[in-house]
């Protein structure tokens, strides 16, 4: 019996907020699908998850760096450059657009890995100057406007057509989410990832390679960024060198809700996944809600509710996390 | 010979921690490195796998020069560490901790089923009976450490260091880490073995190394190095820079203020008894690990004491916290100043009274006029050399800084004053200075119990000396019996 509940034991802090975001998400399903008639339509779930893949993809980098007890602001701005240069691209080839856009965010994220393993600059610090940074070149290489993409090579399918019933960007959330659960519960550099999260001294200590293993966790977050990006030009017809404002802190609400600590050295990539899922199901909720006509909500009154649900999430958490540590 | 480092040396922000320092090892044998606190031999260590980088010297590992860079190279060219402040990644479980960076792989994937077993049988052969699955922070300190010896002896190491690994272990927990050593030294490899306990270093060191102040001061044999020998070894001599305070003549038995009768506490105090007199200078020696610390602790109810009794002023007492001791009128004076004792950036005049605002408030509100009345009055009675009593204790010496904290105490009027290390870091004068001021003190009735490491500060002060060994009270040698020698065979002395 102990050995079949395994998998379900509770063994660290996290646990209990992991399965608690699952069942609020679960809740949050079943909410939806009682009051709102169209809510579990083909047509709301599948536009959900074309929507909602580049956030997810987004978050899934995010948990990674938070694991490690890092952060990286610079996603946003990464994935708003990664469009631009994903449109300016897609001309030549949709192949073109496509790597173009994920090696722009592969560079960001080499910066930010050089600057924090190397120059020794705070994560905060680092990925808030990146950002800038980012958001500038983006607006340097779009002349300041969004920039079309080419509808002649197929780059447009990225975000817009569907594979086997389901759109392409969900089936990419899906690919990178299973290789993202690979790395952190199956590989060994997931272990290190989350020792390093733990203690970095010790994990140095103890023979790990720090820097490595750091440099690479903040250029996957880049590329996937990228990925994001390219993914939103491809959806919406243009590199956007405005849009990604507040991604990051989507994506780190997203993490967070999943139960993973900011303090780093815990976290998982599914429960990730459900926090992402969780917070865009509360806006696709507030969305139908606007529909029936009882309240009007304007996206100022969205966000702030966003906001109210968020800080309850935390504080649930955190409640849970100090009962676990006491208890 | 297996390593090899000459003429180590490295300084920390100027300040220098190891001078000229050197270690030998041959294969399969078990070599004890010891000295006091501050030695260098943690630095020694971590010099040698890659986690400070070397100043100076040569290191040379199975007959090549080496230069490791990061404790990963270390770690792969066959040395195993376990370090002083136990490394251990809190959150991961048990066996991912014996695992992690050489986890046993399938397909290149962790697998997680040998890794299970592997720490199982591991943790078998130590007699472990533990959840592998649950996170290391989930347990006590000398399971972690177990853990962390695992996770060393596990690596197939050639070479396998051990930073003071019993501190936190009980009798049956040693004599399995010594059993693992001796089947580590019968497969050729060596172990490093820092420590303290003389006991344990004879039962288990094949050489030893004695370092003092940064430097090697002796290599031999354990066999062929006397305790005593070892001991005046470690703490070295500064004999000539003191004079002798105290007047050398049979000191009058006064009546006994604070008796402490059989204490025991976990492993570190096991059977402590002392008296601390009116009027007197009671000093309380021992080596490093010994328990002094521990022991003034628990009479001060900053730890609770498990057997035995204390008795103050002939009244049975048992204090739960500080406050209490406070209250009956015991003050102590911690260790290390930076940490528990002074507040840096506060002035002289806040630091002298903190212990005292409670007392000082009118109407909720610092009586301005009695703090000032205190404050000059320490000043001029200890002799603090200070701009004003405004200006930040952090920039005064640490011998005034001493005073600083002295009077702190002094100003809540104790009858006892628990004073460790009192003189740890400050230079011959002040040391002298702080000597006398305690002297004076208990002149004026004041019973002090003085935790010391240097003999000649004890000699020098100390009205009756209890010595304590591995917890337990061994000797207490009164005025005219005191002697560095009597201290030394008393301080080397083993419990059976
Ligand atoms: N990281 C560090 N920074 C500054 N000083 C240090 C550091 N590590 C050790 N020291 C100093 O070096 C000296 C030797 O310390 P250590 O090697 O820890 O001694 P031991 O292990 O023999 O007790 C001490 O004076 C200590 O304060
Ligand atoms: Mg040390």
């Amino acid at each position: 019996m102990q050995t079949l509940l395994r998998p379900f034991a509770i063994k660290s802090p996290g646990d209990l907020a992991r399965i608690g975001v699952i069942l609020a998400l679960a809740g949050l399903i079943l909410f939806g699908a009682l009051r709102y008639d169209n809510f579990l339509s083909p047509f709301n779930i599948l536009s959900f998850l074309r929507y909602n893949s580049m956030f997810a993809l987004i978050a899934l980098g995010m948990a990674f760096v938070i694991i490690t007890g890092g952060i990286d602001l610079s996603v946003g701005g990464t994935a708003a450059m990664a469009s631009v240069v994903a449109a300016l691209l897609s001309p030549y080839h949709w192949a073109a657009g496509l790597l173009g856009g994920m090696a722009a965010g592969l560079a960001v994220g080499a910066l930010n890995g050089f600057i924090i393993t190397k120059m020794r600059i705070q994560p905060f610090i680092a990925t808030l100057a990146t950002m800038l940074a980012a958001y500038g070149t983006g607006l340097l290489l779009a002349n300041n406007q969004s920039v079309s993409v080419s509808y002649d090579t197929g780059f447009t399918v990225i975000g817009q057509d569907d594979f086997l019933g389901f759109p392409i960007p969900a089936w990419i959330g899906l690919v990178a989410y299973l290789l993202g659960w690979l790395v952190l519960e199956k590989l060994p550099v997931g272990r290190h990832i989350l020792a390093i999260g733990d203690g970095e001294a010790t994990a140095g200590l103890m023979g790990l390679k720090v820097e490595r293993t750091l440099a690479a966790v903040y250029l996957a977050s880049g590329t996937l960024a990228g990925l994001a990006g390219v993914i939103l030009a491809s959806q919406f017809g243009a590199g956007q060198p405005t849009e990604g404002v507040g991604w990051e802190l989507f994506a780190i609400a997203s993490v967070v809700v999943g139960g993973t600590l900011l303090t780093g050295g815990s976290g998982s990539v599914g429960a990730t996944l459900a926090g992402a899922l969780l917070l865009a199901m509360v806006f696709n909720i507030l969305n139908f809600e606007n529909g029936l006509g009882w309240i009007s909500l304007s996206a100022y009154w969205q966000s702030v509710i966003r906001g109210a649900f968020l800080l309850v999430v935390v504080v649930l958490q955190a409640k849970l996390m100090t009962r676990q540590r006491s208890g | 010979m297996l390593l090899s480092m000459q003429g180590i040396s490295k300084a920390f922000a100027g300040v220098a921690a190891l001078k000229s320092a050197s270690l030998e090892v041959e294969p399969a044998e078990v070599m004890a490195l010891v000295g006091q606190n501050g030695a260098g031999k943690s630095t020694l260590i971590k010099i040698l796998t890659g986690v400070y980088r070397r100043d100076a010297g040569d290191i040379t590992f199975d007959g090549k020069p080496v230069d490791f860079t990061m404790p990963a190279e270390a770690q792969s060219a066959g040395i195993a560490t376990i370090y002083q402040e136990i490394n251990l990644a809190p959150q991961r479980s048990v066996a991912e901790n014996i695992y992690l960076s050489r986890e046993p792989k399938r397909f290149g994937m962790i697998d997680h089923a040998a890794m299970r077993r592997g720490a199982a049988a591991v943790l078998q052969t130590f007699n472990l009976a533990i959840d592998a699955d649950r996170p290391v922070a989930h347990f006590d300190a000398a399971t972690r450490q177990m853990v962390a010896i695992a996770r060393a002896v596990t690596q197939n190491a050639r070479l396998v260091i051990m930073d003071e690994p019993t501190s936190s272990l009980d009798e049956r927990e040693v004599a399995v880490l010594f059993e693992t050593i001796r089947t580590l030294k019968r497969s050729g490899v060596a172990v490093i073995f820092i420590g303290h306990r003389l006991d344990e270093l004879y039962a288990i060191c094949d050489r030893v190394t004695i370092m003092r102040d940064g430097q090697t001061v002796a290599k031999s044999p354990m066999a062929d190095m006397p305790k005593m020998a070892l001991v005046r070894h470690m703490l070295g001599k500064e004999l000539a820079a003191f004079q002798a305070m105290a007047p050398d003549q049979d000191v009058p038995e006064r009546p006994v203020r604070l008796a402490v009768d059989k204490a025991g506490a976990g492993v570190r105090v096991r059977d402590v008894s002392l008296n601390v007199r009116e009027g007197e200078i009671s000093g309380l020696a021992g080596l490093l690990g010994s328990g002094r610390t521990e022991t003034a602790r628990l009479i001060f109810g900053a730890d609770r004491m498990q057997s035995g009794t204390i008795t103050m002023d002939g009244r049975a007492r048992a204090y739960r916290e500080p406050a209490d001791a406070i209250a009956d009128g015991i003050g102590l004076v911690s260790e290390d100043r930076k940490i528990d004792g002074i507040v840096p950036d506060m002035s002289i005049r806040e630091n002298m009274t903190l212990a005292l605002l409670p007392k000082l408030k009118k109407a909720g509100i610092v009586d301005r006029a009695r703090q000032d009345e205190i404050v000059t009055k320490y000043i001029r009675a200890l002799g603090v050399k200070c701009a004003s009593p405004d200006q930040p204790i952090k920039e005064l010496s640490g011998g005034n800084q001493q005073k600083v904290l002295l009077a702190r105490w002094l100003a809540t009027d104790p009858r006892v004053l628990i004073i460790d290390e009192p003189t740890r870091g400050i230079d011959i004068g002040a040391k002298s200075q702080i000597l006398k001021l305690l002297r004076s003190l208990a002149d004026d009735g004041l019973s002090v119990l003085m935790i010391s490491s240097e003999l000649e500060e004890l000699l020098a002060a100390a009205d009756r000396v209890t010595v304590l060994s591995d917890g337990t009270s061994v000797a207490t040698l009164p005025r005219r019996e005191l002697s560095e020698a009597a201290l030394l065979a008393a301080m080397a002395h083993q419990v059976e």
